[in-house]
């Protein structure tokens, strides 16, 4: 096995260059190659904490701005349910009013008219007490040949009248 | 290279070559290693980008996983003994995958290479341990409450076990990177001799071919798995060095 065979001098040599080429390695990257890396390695954790941390207060910017929207959002909901009801308030007092005037109205119209068909009824009602009394005082002129007197037979008109009414 | 004379020689691949003045096609590859990983290393990372590319991702990945090792297991006084991890095990893992090439030189599989390397994590925990805890560092071979009568005894084993350290990390490396050279050699020299024969030959040679393209893919495992090997029982090693158990 050559690597056993001690006694061949490039063993030696070889182990010398070793520590050469080893101890350079260390020292370039001790020096030279890990330093940076190290530097690149922090910036991008404090660059992701900070962008985290900058998220984190939008975010709360943000959940701040969403509340205060549903908040005016409410309150504009409220005002106008309470400018609704007013409203709606305000139309079914002036309906009712309406209602009411109306009523009177047609009340007082009622009454004129009821008035009315009295007056008339009245009227109706005198006309036939002349026509039955001078109906029947024709007729007893003719069965009897005498003129009645007109207070009597007015009188018996109206007892006779008064008991159709009465029946 | 890989037949000579129908013989199988797994052993050829192993051996030292000059290209001058003593530097050797190991170190040849060790310094391909190095100017692989500084090149991955310092250009990789040239972009700096905060959102990294692809090249600059695998130097980060690399990065953060020796530095995630130390860390885990050595601690916060871990973190002067980085850069030493991260040469070790970059060196160790480009060694091991460069080996993988073919016709490369896989320089992990000469003892005398993977015992310096344990050599200088050896000393290093050493140095380190002393400079740390002083003459209290002795107490590590006599563990405290042990009866005194048995300090013959656990003393020469605790030291055995500490020198040991050195021996069981380079043998390791050494002994799982020559295995698998030697086993990927003999059945790509098994598919090269059966072959040859023609006819019945060149079927046979299926079943050894089939196994080293699986072998290859394990070889690629151990490669990693070998270089995390080493850097975590480093930094094992610091544990202990830095803490005293």
């Amino acid at each position: 096995m050559p690597q056993l065979d001690f006694a061949n001098p490039l063993v030696l040599t070889q182990v010398l260059w070793l520590l050469v080429i080893f101890g350079a390695l260390y020292v370039l990257l001790s020096k030279v190659a890990l330093p940076p890396i190290a530097r690149v390695l922090a910036d991008r954790e404090a660059a992701i904490t900070a962008d985290l941390e900058t998220a984190r207060a939008l975010k709360a910017d943000a959940d701040a701005a969403i509340a205060a929207q549903e908040k005016a959002g409410q309150k504009a909901r409220a005002e106008a349910q309470a400018a609704l009801r007013a409203a709606v308030d305000a139309a079914k007092a002036e309906a009712v009013k309406a209602e009411a005037d109306l009523g009177s109205r047609l009340a007082a119209d009622l009454a004129a008219a009821e008035a009315r068909i009295t007056a008339a009824k009245d009227q109706a009602l005198g006309a036939v007490r002349t026509i039955a009394a001078e109906a029947a005082a024709e007729a007893t002129a003719k069965l009897t040949g005498l003129m009645p007197d007109a207070g009597a037979v007015v009188a018996a008109v109206d007892a006779a009248l008064a008991a159709g009414q009465r029946r | 290279m890989a037949v000579e004379g129908k013989t199988i020689d797994a052993l050829s691949q192993f051996e030292l070559t000059p290209i001058v003045a003593g530097f050797t096609n190991s170190n040849l590859y060790m310094l391909i290693a190095g100017v692989a990983i500084s090149a991955l290393m310092v250009l990789g990372m040239q972009p700096r980008a905060r959102v990294p590319g692809r090249l600059q991702g695998l130097a980060e990945v690399s990065y953060q996983f020796v530095h995630g090792m130390v860390d885990e297991q050595v601690g916060h006084e871990g973190r002067k003994f980085f850069p030493f991890v991260f040469t070790l095990f970059m060196f160790v893992l480009f060694g091991n995958l460069l080996g993988m090439v073919p016709y490369s030189f896989t320089f992990t599989s000469h003892i005398a290479v993977t015992f310096t390397l344990a050599l200088v994590v050896f000393i290093l925990i050493t140095a380190v341990a002393l400079a740390i805890h002083g003459m209290k560092f002795f107490g590590y071979f006599f563990p405290e409450g042990a009866p005194i009568a048995l300090a013959p005894i656990i003393i020469p084993v605790e030291i055995i076990s500490y020198l040991s350290r050195v021996v069981s990390l380079s043998v390791r490396l050494f002994a799982n990177m020559v295995a698998g050279h030697v086993m990927l050699k003999v059945f790509a020299t098994f598919v090269v001799l059966l072959g040859s024969l023609g006819g019945i030959g060149i079927i046979g040679a299926a079943a050894p071919l089939a196994l080293n393209v699986a072998l290859v893919g394990f070889e690629f495992l151990v490669a990693f798995l070998q270089a995390y090997v080493f850097a975590i029982l480093t930094c094992i090693y610091l544990h202990d060095a830095v803490h005293l158990h």
